[in-house]
Parts: C-alpha cells; sequence; structure tokens
C-alpha cells in the first residue's frame, strides 16, 4: 500500500514535469522541469531496489548533462520560443499516431495486468554498486572499455565542433 | 506490491510526451531534451523489468541495470556532441528555430 503511494505520488510528479516541458515557451523553464523529471524518476528506481542507478540518474542526468543543457542555453541566450507553422505532416500524422500507440500499448497493459504480476521493493541487496561492478567488470568488461573509447571520440568531437573557425 | 503494468503505462506516457516535444518543439535545445526525456523513458522500462525478473529468480536480471548503465553513457556523449553542433549552428544561422535550419551546409 505504502509502496503504491509512492509510486502514484512520484509518478504524479514525473508526468507532470515532463508536460510542463512541452508546455513551456523558454527554454531555461523546460531544462528546469526536466530536472524534476529526473530527479523523480530517480526516486522511483529507489522504489524499484536499483540504488547505485538511482545516484547515477542524480549525479549524470540531473548533474552533469542539464548543467551542460543550461550552460548552452546561457551561453546562447536562447530567448523564447519563435512561432512558426511547422511541418503539417508531423502534425497530421505524427500527433494522432503517437496518440493511438500510447492507448495501444496502455490497454495491453491495463489487459494483461494479471497475467504481468507485480514488483515489490526487494529485502536484498540487489541493485547495490556491489552487484552491479561484478558484473560490469566481469560479463560485461569489453562493453565497458568499448564505451571509453566512445567518451574519448566524444570529446574531441565536441572540442573540434565547439572551435572557432579561422 | 505495485503492478508491473503501472511502471510500463508511466514509461509509455513519459516516451509519448517525449515524441510530441520532438514533433511539435520549435526551439533546437528543447528537441534536444525531448530526446533526454524519450532515453529516460525507456531506462524506467529496462529497471523494471530487471526488479521484475529478479523476484522470478533469474540470475541475469541485473544485466538490465548494465544496459541502463550504458545508456546514460552514451547520452552524455550524444549532449556532448549534440550541444557543441547546436553552438556550431548557432553561430552561422543566428538561430535556434530548427524551421530557419534547413539546408545542411554550415
Amino acid at each position: 500500500m505504502f509502496h503504491q503511494v509512492l509510486f502514484i505520488i512520484f509518478g504524479l510528479i514525473c508526468v507532470a514535469g515532463a508536460v510542463n516541458l512541452l508546455m513551456q515557451r523558454h527554454p531555461i523553464n523546460s531544462a528546469l522541469s526536466l530536472v524534476v523529471v529526473m530527479a523523480s524518476l530517480a526516486l522511483i528506481y529507489l522504489l524499484l531496489g536499483a540504488e547505485f542507478l538511482a545516484a547515477i540518474q542524480v549525479i549524470v542526468y540531473a548533474g552533469a548533462i542539464m548543467v551542460l543543457f543550461v550552460f548552452v542555453i546561457m551561453l546562447l541566450n536562447a530567448g523564447a520560443e519563435e512561432h512558426s507553422p511547422g511541418s503539417k505532416i508531423a502534425l497530421l500524422m505524427g500527433v494522432p499516431g503517437v496518440i493511438v500507440l500510447g492507448c495501444l500499448v496502455g490497454w495491453i497493459m491495463i489487459s494483461n495486468n494479471k497475467q504481468l504480476g507485480g514488483v515489490s521493493i526487494s529485502p536484498t541487496d540487489f541493485g547495490g554498486p556491489h552487484n552491479i561492478a561484478r558484473l560490469l567488470f566481469r560479463d560485461f568488461l569489453l562493453p565497458f572499455e568499448i564505451t571509453s573509447v566512445l567518451i574519448l571520440i566524444a570529446i574531441m568531437g565536441a572540442v573540434v565542433l565547439g572551435r572557432r573557425s579561422n | 506490491m505495485v503492478p508491473l503494468s503501472w511502471y510500463l503505462i508511466l514509461s509509455a506516457i513519459l516516451f509519448c510526451l517525449g515524441v510530441f516535444g520532438f514533433l511539435l518543439k520549435r526551439n533546437i535545445i528543447t528537441i534536444f531534451m525531448s530526446i533526454e526525456l524519450m532515453l529516460n523513458a525507456v531506462n524506467l522500462t529496462f529497471v523494471a523489468f530487471a526488479n521484475y525478473w529478479n523476484e522470478r529468480g533469474l540470475k541475469l536480471a541485473l544485466s538490465g541495470h548494465v544496459f541502463v548503465f550504458f545508456v546514460m553513457v552514451v547520452a552524455a556523449a550524444e549532449a556532448a556532441v549534440g550541444l557543441a553542433i547546436i553552438i556550431a549552428v548557432f553561430r552561422t544561422r543566428e538561430t535556434l528555430n530548427v524551421d530557419r535550419v534547413n539546408l545542411l551546409k554550415l
């Protein structure tokens, strides 16, 4: 019961933040509501027993990535969004398509609710750093090393793209 | 005990809102933030299924968490490169409106 109440509270905060992201016209307001979404998602991760990922979500997403976004918004002095007609096909085909797809997924989930079962707060140290590290540095060692190369390439790309050309 | 379908529906709602932002917003930075929202929605599905299968005794259920870790790493790299591209576009076009950035040529 307590678990469900917590889930509903944080889920509603999450959806409200995402809706606010779409409603705001100024990018800095959108960025701050995205921070709200990420913080409440971190709390939902804690409900699912993912302690390490909750910490990483706050540090990397709400910390590092969003600071980068806010920094770029400040740097470019981005004002309120301009009104322009945009793409007709996105409005006429995309929006109804997404609504239909979302309703379909929701209906499938609700109709199969009984067979799917539920999740509860796990009593064991399931998603702690100890278990994650053992998996990451043993079974997933090669992908982990490859991501370090990916980050190096991303750093070089960001430096080259952000450089002022002569 | 929360039904698994609640988590999946929350994830679907967040993903759909991200797609709406991608389709309807005109500011390139806000479009980028909508992509981050979609990545977060998928991460929630991974974590929910990891916990679900762990309770049902699957040994490798924790690899869902490792996938989320990799998605976060890729999202961080993508944010760095994407924001550098936005700065490069802004330098030449003096605008953040995607409708006015309709040529690939810088």
